[in-house]
């Protein structure tokens, strides 16, 4: 009987002190965490929209979109991001759209855990400046093994085809969503 | 050979003597998943680190008041509360390489070098001891990690710590940053410490024999001397 208060008590001290000490570290956590997020999307919104000065986020949708300004406050377009399934994970990306969601400015992979040396190629300048100026309309084709010739044909990476046709896909799928929302009038 | 029982022997046995990966073979895991840089091996192992010297030093401080029967639960829950300090405090003050290491910093709670260390060393000496222990371990978990880390990020893409080190006409092996590139490494990296072990073994075998011969062969004269 002695051994399991003993016990009773050892363990609930132990969960006690641990609690509390974590919910010390993470009042002092969470806002930097909360803090670096932010920071990264904001890199990654400039770096999708060079041309942007500032920024502001979409309020009333359900998705993550923000509209960005150029230097006269005139709104010049949209940084979208947006996440589906790629070849062994999720991959997340943001893009960069005109005004009218017609064209593309840039494309930039935010987190994938594609195979090393293969699909995380997709992450690599070679395969992402094939979005540059890309026309989204009707919709974004890939083709395999020969150079694109299409306005809105990106060339998939040899070796990582369902990685960059993932790519494709989620671009895709959030670009029509947005472009739904655009129809009604909500963004 | 060193005495084993002074307070410099307990840290200095990680390194090579009982070096947790190369001798003991625990926190394979980890090691495997991680090394696909030298950075990544040597974050893992800091990390590793940290959380393995708190919690032997806190259940060293705590062992006799423990229970026997929910020795494994408290272990754990300790192991579990510094591994959490360790993720929040990576992702706020150093977010890439948090994204690095992404889920396996979590992981370092099941990480076995860890509880098999608290365990077999810390539940039984004291704290200044399972702390040197630790550190020892933890020492020797870099060593190993470092050392795999680089030959995997030299062969699969030709720097180490960033540098480039090989020159651009050398294509890197692919299967060197994918998991069979990590256990063809490991695997050869236990070869080639086994043979050095074996052949030390011989050496010294061959020596005592020697050694019985040549007291044999003075015997026998002396022997003969005395007929």
């Amino acid at each position: 009987m002695k051994n399991v208060i003993q016990m009773l008590i050892v363990l609930t001290v132990i969960g006690i002190i641990s609690g509390v000490s974590l919910s010390e570290i993470a009042i002092w956590a969470n806002p930097k965490i909360a803090v670096n997020r932010a920071k990264e999307t904001e890199k990654a919104i400039y770096r999708v929209q060079p041309k942007a000065k500032s920024f502001k986020k979409v309020d009333k949708i359900d998705l993550e979109l923000y509209q960005v300004f150029d230097e006269n406050n005139l709104p010049i377009g949209y940084a979208f991001p947006y996440e589906g399934n790629g070849f062994q994970g999720k991959i997340r990306l943001i893009v960069g759209l005109n005004d009218s969601l017609s064209v593309i400015s840039r494309v930039e992979i935010l987190e994938q855990v594609e195979t090393p040396g293969l699909g995380s190629k997709i992450t690599e300048e070679s395969f992402l400046k094939q979005f540059i100026d890309l026309l989204t309309s009707p919709q974004i084709e890939w083709v395999k093994g020969s150079p694109p010739n299409k306005p809105n044909e990106i060339q998939t990476i040899t070796a990582a085809t369902i990685s960059s046709k993932s790519v494709v896909a989620i671009l895709n799928d959030g670009i029509n969503k947005l472009k739904k929302l655009k129809e009604k009038g909500e963004i | 050979m060193a005495n084993k029982n002074t307070l410099s022997y307990e840290f200095v046995k990680g390194l090579w003597d009982q070096n947790p990966i190369l001798k003991q073979v625990l926190g394979t895991c980890p090691t495997l998943a991680v090394t696909v840089s030298a950075l990544n091996g040597i974050a893992m192992a800091l990390a590793t680190t940290f959380v393995l010297t708190f919690s032997s030093l806190i259940i060293s401080i705590v062992r006799k008041i423990i229970p026997n029967q929910v020795r494994i639960a408290s272990y754990i829950v300790i192991i579990a509360t510094f591994v959490t300090i360790v993720d929040y405090v990576m992702k706020a003050a150093f977010p890439d390489l948090s994204k690095a290491l992404g889920p396996y910093i979590p992981l370092i709670v099941v990480n076995c070098i860890i509880l098999g260390r608290a365990e077999a060393f810390a539940s039984k000496n004291s704290p200044i001891r399972s702390v040197l222990d630790a550190l020892g371990m933890g020492a020797g978990f870099l060593l190993a990690l470092f050392i795999l880390g680089s030959i995997r990020e030299l062969l699969g893409s030709r720097t180490i710590l960033g540098y480039q080190i090989l020159p651009d006409f050398y294509t890197p092996w692919l299967v060197m940053i994918l998991p069979a590139g990590a256990f063809i490494t490991l695997g050869l990296l236990f070869g080639l410490v086994n043979l050095y072990n074996l052949s030390k073994e011989s050496k010294k075998k061959s020596e005592i024999i020697k050694q019985y011969l040549e007291q044999n062969q003075q015997d026998k004269i002396n022997l003969a001397e005395e007929n």
